[in-house]
């Protein structure tokens, strides 16, 4: 390299998110910061110079939510914020469901949101024809930022504090990787190059290219968003400043307009999904306008020219309202529609901080760069970790069928258990084929196909009658069958069989193995061999970084086993944590291994049919494991459940599942065996027995006190966040968390309604629910409870709110339906004194 | 007044200028089509004239299917029909191009029964700026010509049209039927409005195959010249910039 330079951390990319994460870094002390663009400043030529710049606070994600709350609050203080209110229209009784949805998730995050007459939305933007619209939600908060201007005084504002240098019109050549350590060592460029360890890929839609340098994947694609200008409009002649009106989200046409000046934008994603490798994007020289402000393709938009002349006639009817600025706007998506954030799991030092909108990318600035300062950011963003992506995920192919799928449901109306069509069976278990001869109805989880029900078990129906809890309305019957209620009365009554390949195995060996999972995991690593731990793992703060279980199956093996949605990240935690010396090594399983699981009464009847080895509840205690034989096949028994039911996990060699699965299920027939979908594991055998989840009730915004799952001592071995822990140990909990059960689930239209998670828990009166931490209630996980007989659901509560027997409300679909507190902690449900799983 | 238009679909470049491998043509993959400022004052100037006299407005271009785009946006503007010389041959030179266009404009005038009474052309095509298609079709017809017309008046059977050069103006009076060829400026184009492009996504346009012999004239191979290095000096930031702006100014002139 000539010319080096040292640099503490090298930022690509001078748009909103490489401006803001280079603000955020200098004000946590960061110094000798470089951020280089290849394009000049102000406007760099990427996304955020053409954005629409609008910000609308709702989200069903509370990260996002929390994201763009944070972005908007930063904006504000920058000066750039102008509130203009903000409306979603609603041209169809199922939209108008889904506002009422929208509204129950706005008050859950605390944004406030109205339910409005057609005649309402007129009175706000005079240029809606009414008749076209059933109703809106209106949004007050709503307004519209200067990105640009934003960017350039976060960046200024670094400059000023002495911690960044600015290098415009800069080129990145390469990314220099040691190639033992894969850590970054320099970055080289037009403008001479740099030696430092951390690199923070800032690119938006160029993302891809630039991480390709090191040799690490950043799994988005760009991809178009028409958008034009039309005006002048004579309307707008007589307002001041860059917008008076109300922005529109035509969602059913998926659409948006809102006025820009003397123009009104006009921007759509409802035309065909037009993906644009990052490769053929124009450089700066060569664009017409910019590199993301790509041709125009007219006729892709004239289908949403007629929908837009229909809902505001007047002014778009007028002859002498041009369109003045049409582009094909590049935008990024990912093949799960959120951003990609966190160190690259191929090379240390390389960040990804890409597929954020305007609305989010202070927020996210400001959280990476906590994450890169401390390990840990106020706002928990484990949703969006770049290190959530299997292999499979990273593929062109996967991203871009993902992204074109996900692109038109943009303004969708997207139920929250709705699967993908396109990219199935890219995983599939070895009992896949007996599974779909018994009529599963297949979930994708990590790209495994997993059944969530069995049509063979229809049958179950009739006899468990009206114990299944039918539901009524459409919206929770979607995604949905009371067959899962029947397997779960039947695995309680006699036995259930569960396909649980979609885990992960990781086996940590050496002579470090035991201190390494010891310095992770909360419980006690130092176990006999042969124990089954189950354990979280914290950050440094003392929040959730994960929630699993290991096995100790030598003096130097471990096995950790986690759920196959969150196994990649947590796989790249434990690896984060390695001994430097090599005395420990990770080995990824999870291809290797394929689990069953057989839980119910009858479980240990059923296994001592096929095994020559001793399954007595003597023989083979609760929370052990030990190699077994069944039937010929050598097979891996844990004694553990998550459905609060006696039997074990079975882990076999993934060429004789389906061996497995025949055996078991032959053996289980005289027993009462069925066939059981990942409904019971995952949502109704776990609720009843208060088990919690990680992603949903666990995460970097609890604790273990307040998920109520603290044990009676703290081992003396050190370990991540036991400082903490041990501070949480010594003052009450500010929430605790509770199952609660709906009282009646009658909605004001007679119709019966049931929670399906995401909505806000109220007052008697009506009233939102905030802790002392600013953390508001909302239903974290819900479910039936057949055995129990109630829809139930978790939530936190402020401590002192949490007595069993205390009443609240739940907005359900803007319906209030009564709730109790049912348990104010973790006794299940269901079995309190857990004799089932010991039996 | 019949007024016909002849427009030539071209891409939309941007500041540097990338070539197909063989040389011998722009290279577009990444880049939208449209046509040569000129031409859209052409268009604008035939719908100009129909809404003060009356009368109808045909726009024609010779180029690929994808040229009808080129088309429709000149009816989204006001044009009222639409005359589509497709070929897919990329070697059209400026002299098959005015005998496919004269060929086109008398049939289209036999089957209207009578001649344009103006055919309007852009001084010369964004890309190739052969100046040549105007003159050569006016020459074809026995029309009278006027090129690089700045100003364009209509009056009963003929127009007025003038320009300026090397600094005098020139006024020409041409007898209609006649062909003109017009340069930026002349007008300020307007942009398409909402109704005006729905009309013009279904609006006809019609289709003929023109016939093609080669030129004696070829283009053999476009370079793009060394760009040369243009260089900003930044005086400064903020206030600390201000004497050296006013230092500079002062030494234009600009300030005293």
């Amino acid at each position: 390299m000539s010319e080096l330079e040292q640099a503490a951390a090298v930022i690509i990319g001078a748009g909103i998110v490489g401006n803001s994460l280079a603000y955020h870094l200098a004000k946590l002390g960061w110094r000798d910061l470089v951020l280089v663009d290849k394009g000049p400043m102000p406007n760099p030529g990427g996304s955020t110079g053409h954005a629409s710049n609008f910000i609308y606070g709702i989200e069903y994600s509370k990260m996002m939510a929390d994201l763009t709350a944070d972005s908007t609050r930063q904006y504000k203080e920058l000066g750039v914020f102008i509130e203009s209110g903000g409306l979603e229209v609603a041209r169809t009784a199922a939209r108008m469901e889904e506002v009422r949805r929208r509204a129950s998730a706005a008050t859950a995050w605390g944004v406030r949101r109205e339910i409005v007459s057609p005649g309402e939305v007129h009175e706000l933007v005079p240029y809606v024809d009414p008749s076209v619209v059933v109703g809106a939600i209106y949004f007050p908060e709503v307004g519209v930022v200067d990105s640009l201007r934003a960017g350039t005084i976060m960046r200024e504002r670094a400059e000023l504090l002495g911690a960044l240098t600015v290098r415009a019109g800069t080129e990145v050549l390469g990314i220099e990787v040691d190639p033992v350590t894969r850590r970054v060592r320099g970055v080289r460029t037009t403008s001479g190059d740099f030696a430092t360890e951390t690199v923070a890929v800032c690119c938006g839609v160029w993302s891809p290219r630039i991480a390709r340098m090191a040799g690490a994947s950043i799994p988005l694609t760009p991809i178009v968003h028409q958008m034009i200008s039309v005006g002048p409009v004579p309307l707008f002649a007589d307002t001041s400043g860059e917008i008076a009106y109300p922005i529109v989200r035509d969602v059913d046409t998926n659409m948006y307009e809102r006025q820009h000046g003397g123009d009104l934008e006009v921007g759509s994603y409802a035309h065909r999904p037009m993906i644009v490798r990052p490769d053929a994007i124009p450089s700066n020289e060569e664009a017409a306008l910019s590199p993301t402000e790509m041709p125009f393709t007219q006729e892709d938009f004239d289908p949403q020219l007629e929908q837009a002349l229909e809902l505001m006639p007047e002014l778009l009817g007028d002859e002498r309202v041009g369109i003045r600025y049409a582009i094909n706007g590049l935008i990024s998506m990912t093949p799960d529609g959120h951003p990609v954030l966190g160190e690259t799991p191929e090379v240390k030092g390389l960040w990804s901080v890409a597929a954020s909108w305007i609305k989010e990318g202070p927020g996210i600035g400001r959280a990476v760069a906590e994450l890169m300062t401390e390990g840990v950011s106020e706002i928990d963003i484990a949703e969006a970790d770049i290190a959530r992506f299997y292999d499979f995920q990273r593929t062109r192919r996967h991203v871009e069928a993902r992204a074109a799928e996900g692109f038109n449901k943009m303004y969708g109306i997207v139920h929250p258990a709705e699967q993908w069509s396109d990219e199935r069976r890219v995983r599939l278990p070895p009992m896949y084929e007996q599974e779909v001869a018994l009529g599963a109805f297949f979930y994708q989880t990590a790209g495994w196909e997993r059944p969530h029900w069995y049509e063979s078990n229809a049958p179950l129906l009739e006899r468990y009658g009206d114990a299944v809890l039918p539901r009524e309305a459409e919206w929770e019957s979607r995604w949905w069958s009371p067959i899962i209620n029947a397997e779960h009365l039947a695995m309680r009554e006699a036995c259930g069989l569960v396909d649980l390949t979609a885990f992960v195995e990781i086996d940590v060996t050496g002579p470090g193995a035991l201190e390494t999972v010891q310095q992770l995991a909360v419980a006690q690593m130092d176990v006999p061999v042969g124990r089954v731990v189950y354990t979280s793992l914290l950050d440094g703060r003392g929040g959730f970084k994960a929630d699993l279980t290991i096995m100790r199956l030598g003096p130097e093996h471990f096995r950790v086993v986690t759920g196959g949605a969150h196994g990649m990240a947590d796989k790249k935690w434990i690896a984060d944590h390695l001994p430097d010396d090599g005395r420990a090594h990770l080995c990824d399983l999870t291809s290797a291994w394929s689990t069953i699981g057989l839980w119910g009464p009858r479980a240990r009847d059923i296994l001592t049919s096929v095994t020559p080895d001793d399954v007595s509840h003597e023989g083979f205690p609760f929370a052990t494991c030990r190699n077994i034989e069944v039937d010929g096949i050598a097979v891996l028994a844990s004694r553990i459940s998550y459905v609060g039911e006696l039997g074990w996990e079975l882990y076999v060699p993934m060429e004789q599942g389906a061996r497995l699965w025949e055996v078991l299920a032959d053996a289980g027939g005289p027993h009462g065996l069925v066939p059981v979908g990942i409904g019971v594991y995952g949502t109704t055998g776990r609720l009843e027995k208060g088990y919690r989840a990680y992603g949903n009730e666990l995460s970097a915004d609890y604790d273990l006190v307040e998920a109520g799952m603290t044990r009676p001592s703290v081992k003396p071995q050190p370990f991540v966040g036991k400082e903490a822990y041990l501070a949480q140990r010594e003052r009450p909990p500010v929430a605790t968390l509770c199952t609660l059960v709906v009282d009646d689930h009658r909605a004001s239209d007679g119709r019966l309604r049931h929670p399906l998670g995401g909505e806000p828990v109220l007052t008697p009166a009506g009233e939102r629910i905030v802790d002392a931490k600013g953390r508001p209630s909302y239903v974290t996980s819900a479910g039936s409870g057949p055995s129990v007989g109630r829809h139930l659901l978790f939530a936190y509560l402020p401590t002192d709110l949490a007595v069993e027997g205390q009443r609240f409300l739940v907005e359900c679909m803007s319906e209030r339906l009564p709730v109790t507190v049912a348990v104010a902690g973790s006794r299940p449900l269901f079995d309190p004194a857990n004799e089932r799983v010991r039996a | 007044m019949d007024v016909l238009v002849c427009v030539k679909r071209v891409p939309m470049v941007g500041g540097r200028i990338a070539l197909t491998e063989d040389e011998r043509h722009v290279d577009t993959t990444m880049l939208g089509f449209t046509v040569s400022p000129h031409e859209e004052c052409a268009v604008e100037e035939a719908v100009e004239i129909t809404e003060s006299h009356g009368g109808t407005v045909t726009v024609c271009t010779l180029g690929p299917y994808e040229a009808a785009e080129q088309l429709r946006a000149a009816m989204a503007v006001g044009a009222h029909a639409a005359h589509l010389l497709e070929t897919a041959r990329d070697d059209f030179g400026p002299v098959g191009t005015a005998r496919a266009i004269t060929e086109a404009v008398r049939g289209l005038e036999a089957s209207r029964g009578l001649p344009f009474d103006l055919l309007l052309f852009g001084n010369e095509a964004a890309d190739t700026g052969d100046h040549q298609v105007g003159v050569r079709v006016a020459h074809a017809l026995g029309r009278p010509c006027a090129t690089g017309v700045k100003h364009l008046a209509v009056a009963n059977d003929r127009v007025e049209a003038r320009r300026e050069y090397r600094g005098v103006e020139e006024l020409f009076v041409l007898t209609l039927p006649a062909v003109v060829t017009v340069k930026e400026g002349i007008n300020l184009p307007r942009y398409p409005s909402l109704p005006g492009r729905m009309r013009a996504k279904k609006a006809p346009v019609t289709t003929e195959t023109p016939d093609f012999q080669p030129d004696r004239l070829q283009m053999e191979r476009l370079r793009v010249p060394r760009a040369e290095r243009r260089s900003a000096e930044i005086l400064g930031n903020g206030e600390e910039a201000v004497p050296a702006l006013v230092a500079l100014l002062a030494e234009w002139g600009i300030v005293g």
